[in-house]
């Protein structure tokens, strides 16, 4: 089941929420959405889940159309809004049943769909109460469960994680690999980690228009930075600055050394050397023909949130 | 043309289950029972304390009161209907599923619906007790029921319209009342108005088509008028509702 979205963009009044975005997301790809608040990710997904209509531009999943076959459109999709809207008033097997009733799911195949719904989102022990009496972890998986209550094709999730404590994030967020198995999803977030740790391709989104969309691996290799080593070892010498300072400075490609003197014997140095320069070998050489004993040595990747925050910040 | 049931009942199969939803979610709440007691004890008060009084086997009186106390009991049970679920957000979940818009104002129109038939039905204990006091004509009461259930239709109907206005439950109450207050009052104006439009303003007062199928005639240009209006809301709620979609 794949979605493909061309040129969507969507106006709220003057107002301008997406712009002209176009994406693919294959079968059984989990995408991540990525983006401040306010950049146009919630409006993407309430566009794509047929609650409101495109601007302009155009969204089919799997060649479906969402504004001419909205109702095969919503067959296929669960969704989990923003905030996880429940009612509040209902129990929980009262609920996932209506649901599944919404959904459509053949009478027959209703309870032990809701069993196996219950099971897999460990709602066991809470499934008679109200939903309003439940910790918000819970009405997460009730929410969770709800949208993959007719096992839909593709699911929507958007911050399924927000609110949540860092166990319930864990939690949720294997719950998801785990549902997410065969299915295509996308779901929106703002937690970095959250995207390395579950998305198979991460697509940047930043007031409107889509800054960055690759696999997270691709996304640290397009937009890295300088080379950055940490290193601590340990010396005899009088004075590090003098001693050690200038010696790793004069390697080549080098661009920068912090130094600094922890305690009498150690040393701590922060170097930066030129883009894709990789100087842990000369490092390690030089140490050797000092007689330093390199305590630590570390090269730091460009993590996501740099990228995040390179793409999304207004210079 | 020829008109497929199954089909027809298909495209309709969603609102059997968001019917039992909302009437469950009535009796959930003390909405339903709220409504009932007061339902009861006011059409109650005002036929007991005016049958030995008037010592006439008649429930004329109790006919009488109850569109004044739909006024205000009906828009106070369809102002959740809707606008709660605006309010909570439920409704992009709703509206996110495979369910037409139409789907859920009739499932919502017929909960409301079954509520006010549910507090009406211990009204017929009176009608018993009445039957056993004296000699009671039929007409009438048969005439009156059926009045009064398609005038609840229709108040039901415009509350649900108002409840799909806004997402602030006592601004869909007041509306509402606001509303049904104007259909019951039109026929009692007509004194204010042009003559050229007496007749026009009349025909379209509720109470005036009520007062007509009680007094145990029932004409088909009273119940077209009932059904035309009941219809005329509920397209009014569907187009309401797709307001999300300007």
């Amino acid at each position: 089941m794949s979605i493909t979205v061309r040129n969507l963009t969507k106006f709220y009044g003057q107002e301008k929420a997406v712009d002209d975005i176009s994406f693919d997301v294959k079968t059984g790809e989990i995408l991540g959405f990525l983006g401040p608040n306010g950049a146009g990710k919630t409006t993407t997904m309430k566009i794509i889940t047929c609650y409101m209509p495109p601007s302009g531009g155009t969204v089919s999943v799997d060649d479906y159309d969402i504004a001419e076959h909205s109702l095969e459109v919503r067959k296929k999709i669960g969704y989990l809004p923003e905030l996880n809207p429940l009612y509040l008033d209902m129990n929980v097997m009262e609920y996932l049943e209506y649901s599944a009733q919404l959904h459509g799911v053949p009478k027959a195949e209703i309870r032990p769909r809701l069993r196996d719904m219950v099971d897999v989102c460990g709602l066991t022990s809470v499934r008679h109460k109200d939903i309003g009496e439940l910790s918000k972890g819970y009405r997460q998986r009730v929410g969770l469960a709800q949208a993959m209550i007719h096992d839909p094709d593709v699911l929507i999730l958007d911050e399924p994680t927000s609110g949540l404590d860092p166990n319930q994030i864990v939690e949720i967020r294997n719950l998801i690999r785990k549902l997410g198995r065969a299915k295509t999803v996308i779901l929106s977030t703002h937690i970095l980690s959250e995207v390395q740790a579950t998305c198979d391709r991460v697509i940047i989104i930043n007031d409107g228009k889509i800054a960055a969309n690759g696999t997270p691996d691709q996304l640290q290799t397009e937009f890295h930075g300088s080379e950055i080593i940490t290193m601590e070892l340990k010396a005899n010498v009088e004075n590090g600055m003098t001693d050690i300072f200038p010696k790793i400075k004069a390697l080549a490609h080098v661009e920068n050394v912090q130094y600094q003197n922890p305690s009498p014997g150690v040393h701590h140095l922060i170097v930066t050397a030129a883009k894709g320069q990789d100087i842990r070998e000369e490092i390690f050489r030089q140490a050797v023909a000092e007689k330093w004993v390199l305590l630590e040595m570390h090269r730091e990747a460009t993590s996501l949130e740099e990228i995040f925050h390179k793409l999304t910040t207004v210079n | 043309m020829d008109f497929n049931l199954k089909k027809f009942l298909a495209e309709y199969s969603n609102v059997g289950p968001i019917f039992r939803k909302e009437l469950r979610s009535y009796f959930n709440s003390a909405v339903a029972y709220v409504v009932i007691v007061v339902f009861l004890a006011i059409v109650g008060w005002f036929f007991t304390s005016n049958l030995f009084l008037m010592d006439v086997a008649s429930l004329r009186t109790m006919f009488e009161v109850i569109p004044v106390v739909f006024l205000f009991i009906i828009p106070a049970i369809t102002m959740r209907l809707l606008s709660e679920e605006k309010k909570s957000g439920t409704i992009e979940l709703l509206t996110t599923k495979p369910v037409s818009d139409s789907e859920i104002v009739l499932g919502k129109f017929f909960a409301g619906w079954a509520l006010v038939g549910l507090a009406m039905l211990p009204t017929l204990l009176y009608y018993i007790t009445t039957g056993i006091l004296g000699s009671i004509d039929n007409g009438p009461v048969i005439g009156g029921y059926f009045g009064l259930l398609l005038m609840a239709g229709v108040y039901v109907a415009i509350g649900l319209f108002a409840s799909s206005l806004t997402d602030n439950q006592v601004v869909a109450f007041i509306l509402g009342f606001v509303f049904v207050f104007i259909l019951y009052m039109l026929d009692k104006v007509l004194f204010y108005v042009p003559e050229w439009m007496a007749t026009t303003i009349e025909f379209l007062g509720i109470d005036y088509h009520l007062s007509n199928v009680a007094r145990g005639v029932i004409d088909s240009r009273d119940v077209i008028y009932f059904f035309s209006m009941l219809g005329f809301m509920l397209l009014l709620s569907v187009g309401s509702l797709q307001r999300r979609k300007w």
